[in-house]
This record gives structure tokens, sequence and C-alpha cells, in this order.
């Protein structure tokens, strides 16, 4: 792909959409990249974690850090196929893969009540005590068939988020 | 509203209800028993993060327009050409020369009268405003500026100040060419810093460092002090406190409204078919924002004079803010975003992340109760 200030080929466009398994149309893919050099202030190639934080609205969200570990650092390639499972075409699949990313943030292909409990509290901050966060969480595994002890694998995160029907979707803005 | 904050971080005072434009969409519709899904559910916060990833409404205030390329054909192609060499080989060399003779002018009369007229203090002041306001109209025919002025003109009066959109630092200058107002600008290095040193001191300005916390308070100080004076020249104020890009405005910083007297609002809008005027802090010096002005065909721009407006009774200075900045906003045909220019510098507070956790754990708090 080279540097992020060239301009995009038809080459290109096509390698990153075949990248992001053909979750994005060529448009929102230009668009996308028009986005990327916008944040990429320097042109370096990537987007620094700082460039993110300075967008407001990412800044605030409570799992910024969370997904600054998987989003900093990323080439134009890799920034569209981290955000194609918000694409409108992406499958449960997909989806549920990305949140298994976000609670398994060091990448050992299981997610531990460790894990769990560090995105509750990212979610809930000072509002609710270590206490209260490991009765919550014990008890919901619990009632669902684990206990403290179980690792979650992306099987176990399917079988229980595809009841919740999903809504995980963003519009790329096309001018 | 109380106090002013002592550090300049703590953004909340400036901010009217910012937790109403934030989406609650992190609650869910409450069905009662608490599930394993719905801790594991992050898809909400997920999805406005990824939202504001792709696409969010305070960078968009700060998007130049990017340079629209041409139909390249075999006739639009030299006539391009031709306009390029007219610009940039006729026009900027025509314009670099009037502005020179202009400064030479200037500082020919200037520093003469502001050394040598002492104790006649009222006529030296008048010379010098005369002379500020005719330097600025060299600046504008600089580049060509086409500029249409709608409403009646400032007067001077005690008891008022001017609030406009800000764009550019140009946005002074043009004002400035009608009336000589006293403005408050941020402290700038380089030869900028110079001319504010020097010459705008002469027109009464008001200097302050967004980076010092304590500034708030003394610049506050300053402002009420020029207001009251019978002889100050009319305090002008950008409360956006940053260059937007002339499609948005960002909220207004209340410290214009709570000051007791009249606000004049005046809206300014500047063409985009022949310059886009925005300066773009981040990416271009002001040296090079005036070579590219200087290099286009024209500056044209609407400015409105609009009615002065009074605090009502039982308003707050922030909702005061808002209603002015809705009457801008209207008349040059800008959309309101409710962000804090402030954001460009510093990071948002803390607090409203704090305020999502909140809603959340309360969500999770009690339906943990039902059983």
């Amino acid at each position: 792909m080279g540097n992020a200030s060239s301009m995009l080929t038809q080459y290109d466009i096509e390698e990153v959409q075949e990248h992001c398994n053909y979750l994005f149309s060529q448009q929102e893919i230009v668009a996308l990249y028009n986005r990327f050099c916008q944040l990429d202030r320097t042109a370096k190639g990537f987007i620094s974690s700082d460039e993110f934080l300075s967008i407001p609205e990412f800044s605030l969200n409570p799992l910024s850090q969370r997904l600054l570990k998987m989003v900093d650092g990323l080439n134009f390639k890799d920034f569209v196929a981290f955000l194609s499972a918000f694409s409108p075409q992406a499958t449960p699949q997909q989806k549920v893969e990305l949140i298994f990313k976000v609670y398994d943030v060091d990448g050992k292909g299981r997610v531990t009540f460790k894990d769990l409990l560090e995105v509750l509290r990212d979610l809930t901050g000072s509002f609710m005590s270590e206490e209260q966060r490991e009765k919550v969480l014990g008890q919901v595994l619990e009632e669902a068939g684990y206990s403290r002890e179980s690792s979650l694998y992306v099987e176990d995160f399917m079988k229980v988020l595809s009841k919740a029907g999903l809504k995980m979707e963003v519009e790329v803005p096309v001018d | 509203m109380g106090g002013l904050d002592s550090s300049s971080m703590e953004t909340d005072l400036d901010r009217p209800n910012i937790e109403e434009y934030l989406t609650t969409e992190t609650i869910r519709e409450v069905p009662k028993k608490l599930h394993l899904s719905d801790l594991l559910d992050i898809s909400p916060t997920l999805t406005e993060a990824a939202g504001a990833i792709v696409d969010d409404s305070f960078t968009r205030c700060f998007k130049s327009n990017s340079p629209e390329p041409w139909n390249w054909n075999i006739y639009l192609f030299p006539l391009w050409c031709l306009g390029v060499v007219v610009r940039y080989g006729i026009l900027f060399p025509a314009r670099v020369g009037v502005l020179a003779l202009g400064w030479i002018v200037f500082f020919a009369a200037f520093l003469p009268v502001h050394f040598l007229i002492r104790g006649h203090d009222k006529w030296r002041r008048k010379i010098e405003r005369k002379l500020v306001e005719m330097m600025c109209s060299v600046f504008v025919a600089s580049w060509t500026g086409v500029i249409k002025y709608h409403g009646p003109r400032p007067s001077r009066r005690p008891q008022q100040v001017f609030v406009a959109n800000h764009t550019s630092m140009i946005d002074f200058i043009i004002l400035e060419q009608m009336t000589a107002f006293a403005v408050i600008m941020q402290k700038h290095p380089g030869w900028v810093g110079f001319i504010q040193k020097t010459i705008l001191e002469s027109v009464g300005c008001i200097w302050f460092n967004r980076t010092e916390s304590k500034d708030r308070e003394v610049v506050a100080t300053k402002i009420r002090e020029h207001t009251q004076g019978v002889d100050n020249n009319p305090l002008l104020i950008f409360p956006e406190g940053t260059c937007v890009n002339n499609h948005y405005t960002v909220m207004f910083k209340k410290g214009a409204f709570e000051l007791g007297c009249a606000v004049c609002p005046v809206a300014i809008k500047y063409n985009k078919i022949f310059v886009d005027a925005f300066w773009n802090s981040k990416k271009q010096s002001f040296t090079t924002h005036l070579a590219q002005l200087m290099t286009s065909w024209a500056v044209v721009c609407d400015v409105w004079y609009l009615e002065p407006q009074y605090i009502r009774p039982g308003e707050i200075p922030i909702e005061f803010a808002e209603r002015v900045r809705d009457m801008i906003s209207v008349r040059a045909g800008l959309k309101k975003v409710p962000w804090d220019g402030y954001l460009k510098y510093f990071r948002p507070s803390p607090k409203l992340t704090e305020r999502k956790q909140q809603i959340f754990a309360e969500s999770v708090l009690k339906r943990l109760e039902e059983k």
C-alpha cells in the first residue's frame, strides 16, 4: 500500500476489498481512505494512539483504551479489516469474533474471568465496587452454566450472544 | 454559575448539558433479569467507538476544503495554466507590492505619531485608529477582498461587546477595516506576535494564553474593565476560541456573555468558490495561509452586523451564549455542533466517560435486584 498520502489506485482498492472479505463497497473504501488520511495527520501510514484520542467521541468511550490496543499502528488495510465487522454485510459470526477479540485483548484464544472483570470495570468505572462486579459476573456465569474458573471460547460467545440479536453497524459516509 | 474554575482543563463550566447530546445507547431496553448475554454484549459501546472512528462531528469542523481537480481536457488545462500564470506571476507580485507600500506608509505615519505626539492622547489615538483601519484595508486589497457589509455599522459606546464566528485571523482584519476594534487574541510567535505587541496594543487589545490555567480569570477582569471604559475601542471577541472551517460553529465560551452588557453578534460567511479562507493552524502557518490567499483570485465574504442582544431575565450566560450562537449560525448558514473548540488542544473531561459508566453501572445494579 505504501505511504498513506499517496493516491489509491484501483489495484489498491481491490486488494483492500479482498482483505476485508468484500464487506465494504469500493466507494466506502475510498471514503474510509479519506478518513484515514484525515486522522493520520503526519502521513505516517498508520494512525497513532494520540491521533485516535483526538477524536473526542472516541476518547470518552469507556472501552477506548482496550480498543486502542487493537487499532494502534494499523495500516490502512488492517484498519478497514477491523472496521469490517461493523459493516451491515458482516455475519453475526464476524461480529462475535470482534467482541471476543476485545475481551481477549492479549490474544490467548480464550476469555477468563479476569478478562470479563476487566471489561466490566472499564464499563462501570467507580460506580460499582470490585465485589459487586465479581458477584454479578459470578451469578450470570453460573446461570448460563459456567463457573468462575471456566474459560470462554469463541463458540461459547456465539452461543450466548446469538440470542441477543447483535446490532453492531456503522455507516460509512460516502460523498 | 459557580466561580471560575482554576483549571482551564476543566471545560465543564463552558458546556451546557453536553450529556444531552451524547447518545445513551449504552443503556439497553430493560427486560428484568440480568443474563450473561447482557454483560458480554458490548456491541452498543463498540458501535459508538467505531462510529466515532469512521466519522465524528468534531473533526468535521476542522476539515479544509480539498482543492478540487479540474477536468484535464484540451481546453481547460491551458486555461488553468494561464490562470496560474496570472495569479502567481501578475497578481501576486502586484499584491505584494501594494502590501509593502502600505506597510511603508503605515509605519512612516504610525511611528512618529506614536512616539512623538505625547500629551494630545485623544488625537494620537484617533490617528492611530485611522491608520490601523487603513492598514487593514491595504491587507484586504492585497487579497482582492470583496466584502459586503450588512447592517448598521458598529458604534463606539461603552457597555457593549461584539462577538463573531471565527474562521481565520483574517476575520479580524476584515472587521477592523470597517471599525477599529480592540480584540482578544491568542499570543502568537513570530512576526505576528511582533505586530501584536506593537501596533495592536495601540487599539487596546487583550492577550490570552490558552495553556495558562489562571489565565481565564485575568482575562475576564481585563474584559470587564475594558467594556466599562468610555473611550475604549469596541471590544471584539471570538467566543469559539479557535478557528473553525466556516461550515460549522462550535460552542461559544460564556466569558463574553456574563459581562452584563449588550452583546452585538456579527456573522461572517466566506464564499468558498473563490478561496477557502479557513486557517487550519495545524496544517499551515499564518504566513503560508496569507500567501495562499494572495495567490487566489479573490476573497469574497459577507459580514452581517446583527441586532444587539441582552441577557433575558432568568437566562444563564451559557443559554445566552447558545442563543447568540444560534442567531449567528442561522444568519451565516452554519451548522451547530455541541463540542468545545478547545478539544482541539485538550482531551475531553473524564467526567463524560464517568457519566456513561454511571448509567451502565446503575442499570446493571438495578437489574441485579430484580430476581
